[in-house]
């Protein structure tokens, strides 16, 4: 099968070129460098099969960061049919560099020239004829957001396909050493090809970051759009999640119970409070997670990213990060996994292993399930957003204390440059598609994780079983009572304990567990915490779960990335002393003012 | 010849040396920080926060250490 790379800077709407062609779901950031892993995916071109590949956005083929070093690795030494060079065309000037340098690898390429809609609205012309023939390679305009072009930049891809004579590897890697006059060739045919006005009109962008980046309003500003997105992610989540759970506790007594009336009560409680129980109780915080990522994905793709990174650069080069490291903590309340490899991006070990010891108390999508149901069991509706409101400043925080007690051991000079991308609007199909993958991702960890997880836990607390379930005697019990004088100051009892552990494994089983514990659903199991537990309790508790460790994959995530066990057990021992640091002043401190 | 550090937000300038190591200097470049092109200064970062500038149709942001690092001429 032919191999068809797909090359171009960060920013340039490859990905999303990408997630149109294959239809799949790589992932749009726009956020320069987040395309980490190569996506592949196989599509028809002119009558075959091809094997797309999408490579890490880069700015030239030396290899000076990670992702650069992967480019190149893999141009010397797979081979590739076809390159297509997608370039932003409103900043052709700068970027058609990238195309000469491919070219003059000798690889066969077509050029596309992507966001062809906003060039138009520069006022840029390009002569794509013009532009052909001095390159020697095709020349399309496409707006990949949009879908323009892009027929014709599959038929130029196929036509291309047709007549390649691939390089050898070999070939590529002596002619990658004699790439130095292209800046030059470069710079000529800009002269000859592309006419760009002298002064651009006034965009819209420049309004925005009068207001936005504001020396004094920016920050408070940036809180402020953090506290709408979760207050509104609660306001609209929590009716949803609770008609889900009534229809769920309906489904069962409508049809579970009549259906496994004739089992024997062992297994019949198996089945209906361990495995339905545990599994719906998670699946209603499905319409929440939608949400969450629905706002996400807005705040990631018009490129308010890039201006957090400018916003906290100074609070971040105090603490021994910069600005990218706080995105990454942002990007980390979806998922700590992607954000610990998004730190890549970054050229100096000592920053990237900090910013990767910071990023785990970034309260993720999972945690947030659980506060959400803790908060809403425990608190009023009115007090419950100012509680999740309070836990992600709690996170900050976390990751303050963090950097500050680390900096020394992992200083670094890492010069800060980065590119501030115009503000986009995002379409609603790239918004979509983007909610939909992680929501695909959410049920395929939250099914993985929570079955097991609950199945173990009904277990747990139903052997042996010649004593009460639930009580001192089972399993759970003793469990509890082993870790009780580690954790009853901190007001976590046994019961709690046992979802700690198992929080462990994934936040997702944490809500799942509860269920089993207490043998409770939806309003009931709400309302049988909140007879339980007083609010320092549950607060203390969330505290503890905040911080104690993300989860399995990010630890062995961590592991992976900093290819060492040493930091990935740092981080680990770290979070379990800091979480415990934490809870047990909060609630020794509330109970000492006799909360 | 004065770093581009020590423009105001508004001015504009032509940049006229680099004195950083080839990684840097590549990175630079690939932002469009050749020595000729005009270079703005949008704004600066509260905090002694990074500097905000614009070449052509490109917007970067940079720390002051990495500004002081670029000479240019007015």
């Amino acid at each position: 099968m032919k191999r068809v790379a797909l090359i171009g800077m960060p920013n340039t709407g490859k990905s999303t070129f990408f997630n149109r062609v294959t239809g799949a779901s790589a992932r749009v950031g726009n956020w320069p460098g987040i395309t980490v892993d190569l996506l592949t995916a196989k599509i028809l071109l002119g009558g075959d099969m091809v094997e797309l590949v999408d490579l890490p956005g880069i700015y030239d083929v030396h290899g000076f960061s990670d992702d650069e070093r992967v480019v190149r690795q893999l141009l010397e030494t797979a081979p590739i049919d076809l390159v297509a060079i997608v370039l932003n065309a409103v900043q052709v000037d700068r970027q058609l560099a990238l195309a000469i340098e491919v070219a003059r690898l000798g690889l066969p390429s077509v050029l596309l020239l992507n966001m062809a809609d906003e060039a138009k609205q520069f006022g840029i012309r390009i002569d794509t004829a013009k532009m052909a023939e001095l390159l020697g390679m095709p020349v399309t305009l496409v707006s990949a957001k949009y879908g323009h072009g892009q027929p014709e930049a599959m038929a130029a891809m196929a036509r291309a396909l047709a007549t390649s004579v691939p390089a050898s590897t070999d070939a590529i890697r002596s002619r990658l050493a004699e790439v130095d006059r292209i800046e030059n060739d470069a710079a000529s045919v800009i002269g000859a090809a592309v006419d760009i006005p002298e002064r651009l009109p006034a965009h819209v962008s420049d309004r925005i970051d009068a207001v936005l980046l504001h020396p004094w309003l920016g920050i408070p500003i940036f809180f402020l759009l953090m506290f709408l997105v979760f207050q509104g992610v609660f306001h609209l989540g929590e009716p949803m999640q609770q008609g889900l759970n009534r229809v769920f506790e309906w489904f069962k007594g409508a049809a579970l119970v009549p259906l496994f009336a004739g089992l024997p009560v062992l297994l019949s409680g198996f089945l209906l409070d361990g495995v339905y129980g545990g599994l719906v109780t998670v699946a209603a915080f499905v319409p929440l997670i939608v949400l969450f990522f629905l706002f996400m994905a807005v705040v990631e793709d018009s490129g308010y990213l890039s201006r957090a990174a400018f916003l906290t650069d100074a609070l971040m080069s105090r603490l021994g990060l910069d600005g990218r490291g706080f995105v990454m903590m942002l990007l980390g309340f979806g998922c700590n996994v992607p954000a610990a490899m998004g730190t890549r991006i970054m050229r100096s070990r000592p920053l990237r292993l900090l910013t990767m010891l910071v990023i785990p108390v970034s309260l993720c999508s999972a945690r947030l399930q659980v506060f959400m149901f803790l908060a809403g069991a425990i608190f009023t509706v009115q007090q419950a957003p100012w509680v999740i409101f309070s836990l992600y400043l709690a996170s900050f925080g976390a990751a303050i204390l963090t950097a500050l007690v680390f900096r020394r051991s992992y200083r670094s000079d890492e010069p800060f440059v980065i590119e501030l991308p115009p503000y986009r609007l995002p379409t609603a199909r790239q918004i979509g598609l983007r909610a939909w993958q992680e929501v695909r991702h959410f049920l395929h960890r939250a099914t993985k994780f929570i079955v097991i997880g609950v199945v173990l836990i009904w277990l747990l607390t139903h052997l042996p079983s010649s004593v009460p379930p639930g009580s001192a005697g089972t399993l759970a019990g003793m469990l509890g009572h082993a870790f009780e004088p580690l954790l009853s100051p901190l007001g976590i009892d046994q019961q709690l304990t046992l979802a700690l552990i198992f929080g462990f494994i994934a936040k997702e089983v944490m809500i799942g567990a509860f269920a089993v514990i207490f043998g409770l659903e939806g309003q009931a199991l709400a309302t049988h915490l909140h007879a339980s537990f007083d609010w320092v309790q549950a607060y203390s508790f969330m505290l503890f779960t905040l911080i104690y460790t993300p989860c399995l994959s990010t630890i062995a995530t961590l592991r992976a990335e900093s290819n060492s066990n040493r930091f990935a057990l740092v981080s680990l021992a770290w979070g379990l002393a800091l979480a415990w640091g934490v809870s047990l002043a909060f609630y020794q401190t509330m109970r000492h003012f006799g909360y | 010849m004065t770093p581009l550090l020590d423009l105001r937000p508004g001015d504009a300038a032509t940049v006229a040396a680099i004195h950083a190591d080839a990684g840097l200097r590549q990175r630079l470049a690939a932002l469009g920080f050749r020595i000729g092109r005009r270079v703005e200064l949008i704004r600066e970062g509260a905090f002694s926060g990074p500097l905000h500038v614009r070449l052509g149709t490109t917007d970067v942001i940079l720390r002051r250490k990495q500004a002081a690092q670029i000479d240019v001429k007015r």
